[in-house]
């Protein structure tokens, strides 16, 4: 009984330890908790108007004059220039537009192409006061209902996204990619470190890659930080809060909103997941088998411990 | 020369040149230990047990692990979390058992103190285990450097800053230990050699010495009791052994210790496996960035009691105090001017001493944590002050005590 009593008191203090320092200590550290939306843009109006595809398309190759600097590889349209000469034009690469109509949801989208910066929640980096310029201008209208134009370019792009179902590297790739590094799975910003046949060729690879960071440096201030370890170094928490409105944790920053639905959202978390944590799957099972085992273990030391203490006591 | 005669079998052979049949009736048949403990003597053995952990899991880290400021980080996080079959497990058993020691320590520690075991002629077991503690402080210190993630680096600025010794400016000492004027190569290299060489001989050393203390005052039982080892031994030995008082290490004693490692490890691997984050910090899975100070560096939770009693006072008194902490519990045995080895619950005031500590103790940890503002502040001052004044007054209450 007084063994009982002593492992009571052991287990009392470590646990009280244990949840002062955790889960209290956090709160009273002022990590204010930030409730997440799922993604739902509420500051951002609906979608109410009913695009026309066909007009739609007239205006994205025309008027609208997306593929001057946009490519749409699923349409044929490829990118205007290499990477590392987009990213010196214009500071990133503007994004591929293939996927544009599943990755982002489809009101932010229409926000955007009205006014990028305000969608984007940038306005503190770009301001008629500083006289700053964001790369994509807005959508100024092409003769007609401007927001008739905007739903029916939006209509367009949802209709050609060729993958209803993103896969987690592409959502991550095509959402958060041209600006964050991968290392732990090869990922650069220009594309995946492809193998070399010889070091000249790995040289020319690292420098387009160098001269890429540098001028995305340029553009966004500082290098955005490569995301190989950022759901360990953080929280899933934070890193779909901060997906959905960067503002809301970090106070000018210049990541901007990227405006990607629940779905793309999910799929970019379960990437980063794989990513640093590769043995999840391992861990499951190797898990479930030791911890069987020491069941086992600890059953049959207590058998032992009986056996051997039954002539002791 | 001694006479050797042909052997009758392998065990013959062996036991001719290595008197292993000595050894095993010394070391385990006829080791005697009280039959009156608690599963709190378990402890030592469970120390040991997670102490090999460690060691073998660290064997398997050091072969993929990269001692190099641009290496460090990567080799961990990507080649042995990643790449390397099972990798993930040593540093998980790792990163959780440095953790884990700590607390059975510290369990291990306060059972010593409310059984009075470092009295009478323990005081040697006491010392070593001491210099166990803090042989172990300094192998979690320097082991927290080698990720050369944020916290390794700027939780190693802020500790060797104390080596600058407050008002005495003593930056050559911080240099020194450095290897330069900041945290680099040099640094690495050297909590590097001092985690996998240096500190683990020493913690070898110091186990050896710890069980060698052992030896001639016994370990203590639940009454603190004196035994009459060699009558009781020959009680048990010519068969009553249900009347005897002593128990042989092997297997009686380790029959026990067994089982509660057996539920020990239960709790260890679920840690491990299923709940490993309190042991890593979030900080420390970004690479060090000199440029960049991170919101907090806080130490690990076994060191936050002396943390607080350091920071709640001005930079020079706060290291004083913080040597004092570190260093009053040396001295304990001698502190304790009681003429009884007793459990604390038959000495009185002593009693009373004891459980404030404890949570003397607990709320240092816990204040520790929070920033030091305001109340927390306060009140963590206010623990320090209890915790010196515990010391102070710890040989006036044990020299008044009754003998019983």
């Amino acid at each position: 009984m007084k063994e009982f009593i002593s492992l009571i008191i052991i287990i009392i203090f470590t646990g009280v330890i244990y949840y002062a320092i955790g889960p209290v200590a956090k709160k009273v550290e002022g990590h204010k908790f930030i409730p997440n939306h799922h993604f739902t843009y509420s500051d951002i109006p609906p979608l109410k108007l009913k695009g026309n595809v066909a007009k739609g398309k007239a205006l994205v190759f025309g008027a609208g004059a997306c593929i001057g600097c946009h490519s749409i590889k699923s349409v044929g349209i490829a990118a205007p220039m290499s990477p590392v000469m987009a990213a010196k034009t214009y500071g990133v690469v503007p994004p591929d537009l293939s996927d544009a109509g599943v990755l982002y949801s489809p009101k932010f989208l229409a926000a955007y192409i009205a006014n990028p910066v305000k969608a984007m929640l940038l306005q503190h980096r770009y301001n008629a006061k500083n006289g700053k310029v964001f790369p994509m201008p807005a959508f100024a209208g092409a003769g007609g209902n401007k927001q008739q134009e905007i739903a029916d370019m939006v209509a367009y792009f949802k209709s050609i996204a060729f993958t209803k179902k993103i896969s987690p590297k592409t959502a991550f790739v095509d959402s958060c990619g041209r600006c964050h590094a991968i290392r732990f799975d090869k990922w650069t910003q220009i594309g995946f470190i492809p193998k070399f046949k010889n070091n000249l060729q790995k040289l020319k690879f690292e420098l387009k890659v160098t001269q890429y960071q540098k001028a995305l440096k340029k553009y966004k201030g500082s290098l955005p930080p490569d995301l190989s370890t950022i759901l360990e170094s953080r929280n899933k928490h934070f890193v779909e809060g901060f997906m959905e409105n960067p503002q809301n944790y970090i106070k000018n920053t210049a990541m901007p909103r990227v405006g990607v639905t629940a779905a793309t959202a999910n799929q970019i978390e379960k990437y980063l997941f794989q990513t640093s944590n590769p043995e999840h799957a391992q861990r499951e099972s190797l898990g479930r088998g030791i911890m069987i085992y020491l069941f086992i273990f600890a059953f049959f030391a207590y058998l032992w411990k009986r056996s051997i203490w039954k002539d002791l006591h | 020369m001694a006479h050797f005669t042909k052997a009758t079998s392998l065990h013959d052979w062996m036991n001719q040149r290595l008197g292993i049949d000595t050894v095993r009736r010394v070391m385990a048949t006829e080791y005697w230990i009280p039959k009156n403990i608690n599963f709190l003597w378990a402890m030592g053995m469970v120390l040991a047990v997670t102490f090999a952990m460690l060691l073998i899991s660290g064997l398997f880290l050091l072969m993929y692990y990269q001692p190099n400021i641009h290496l460090a980080f990567d080799s961990v996080n990507d080649v042995i979390m990643r790449q390397v079959p099972f990798g993930w497990l040593f540093r998980d058993i790792h990163a959780v058992a440095a953790s884990i020691v700590f607390l059975v320590i510290y369990i291990h520690m306060l059972t010593g103190i409310y059984y009075g075991s470092y009295k009478k002629g323990r005081e040697m077991i006491w010392i070593s285990g001491m210099l166990l503690y803090v042989a172990f402080s300094a192998e979690a210190f320097s082991g927290y450097m080698l990720p050369w993630g944020q916290l390794s680096y700027w939780a190693g600025t802020v500790i060797t800053d104390l080596f600058s010794l407050g008002s005495l400016h003593a930056e050559w000492l911080l240099h020194w230990i450095r290897g330069g004027y900041t945290p680099g190569q040099p640094f690495l290299d050297r909590f590097f050699a001092l985690h996998v060489v240096l500190l683990p001989l020493l913690v070898i050393g110091l186990i050896g010495l710890h069980f060698g203390a052992l030896r001639i005052p016994h370990v203590n039982n639940q009454e603190g009791e004196e035994i009459d080892f060699e009558a009781e031994a020959k009680k048990y030995k010519s068969g009553d052994k249900k009347g005897s008082k002593v128990i042989a290490f092997a297997n009686d004693f380790m029959s026990k210790d067994m089982f509660v490692v057996g539920v020990y490890l239960i709790f260890f691997f679920y840690l491990v496996l299923f709940h490993n984050g309190f042991a890593l910090d979030p900080i420390n899975f970004i690479p060090a960035n000199p440029m960049h100070t991170p919101a907090s560096v806080e130490p690990e939770w076994y060191f936050l009691w002396s943390y607080d009693i350091l920071r709640g006072f001005s930079t020079n008194v706060g290291l004083i105090a913080f040597a004092f902490a570190q260093g009053i519990f040396f001295v304990f045995p001698f502190l304790d001017r009681s003429p009884n080895a007793k459990p604390a619950s038959k000495r009185g005031i002593f009693f009373l001493w004891f459980w404030i500590l404890v949570i003397d103790m607990t709320g240092l940890t816990i204040m520790g944590k929070l920033p030091p503002e305001g109340m927390y502040r306060e009140v963590g001052v206010m623990f320090a002050y209890i915790f010196i004044a515990l010391f102070i007054i710890l040989p006036f209450i044990t020299k008044f005590e009754k003998k019983v």
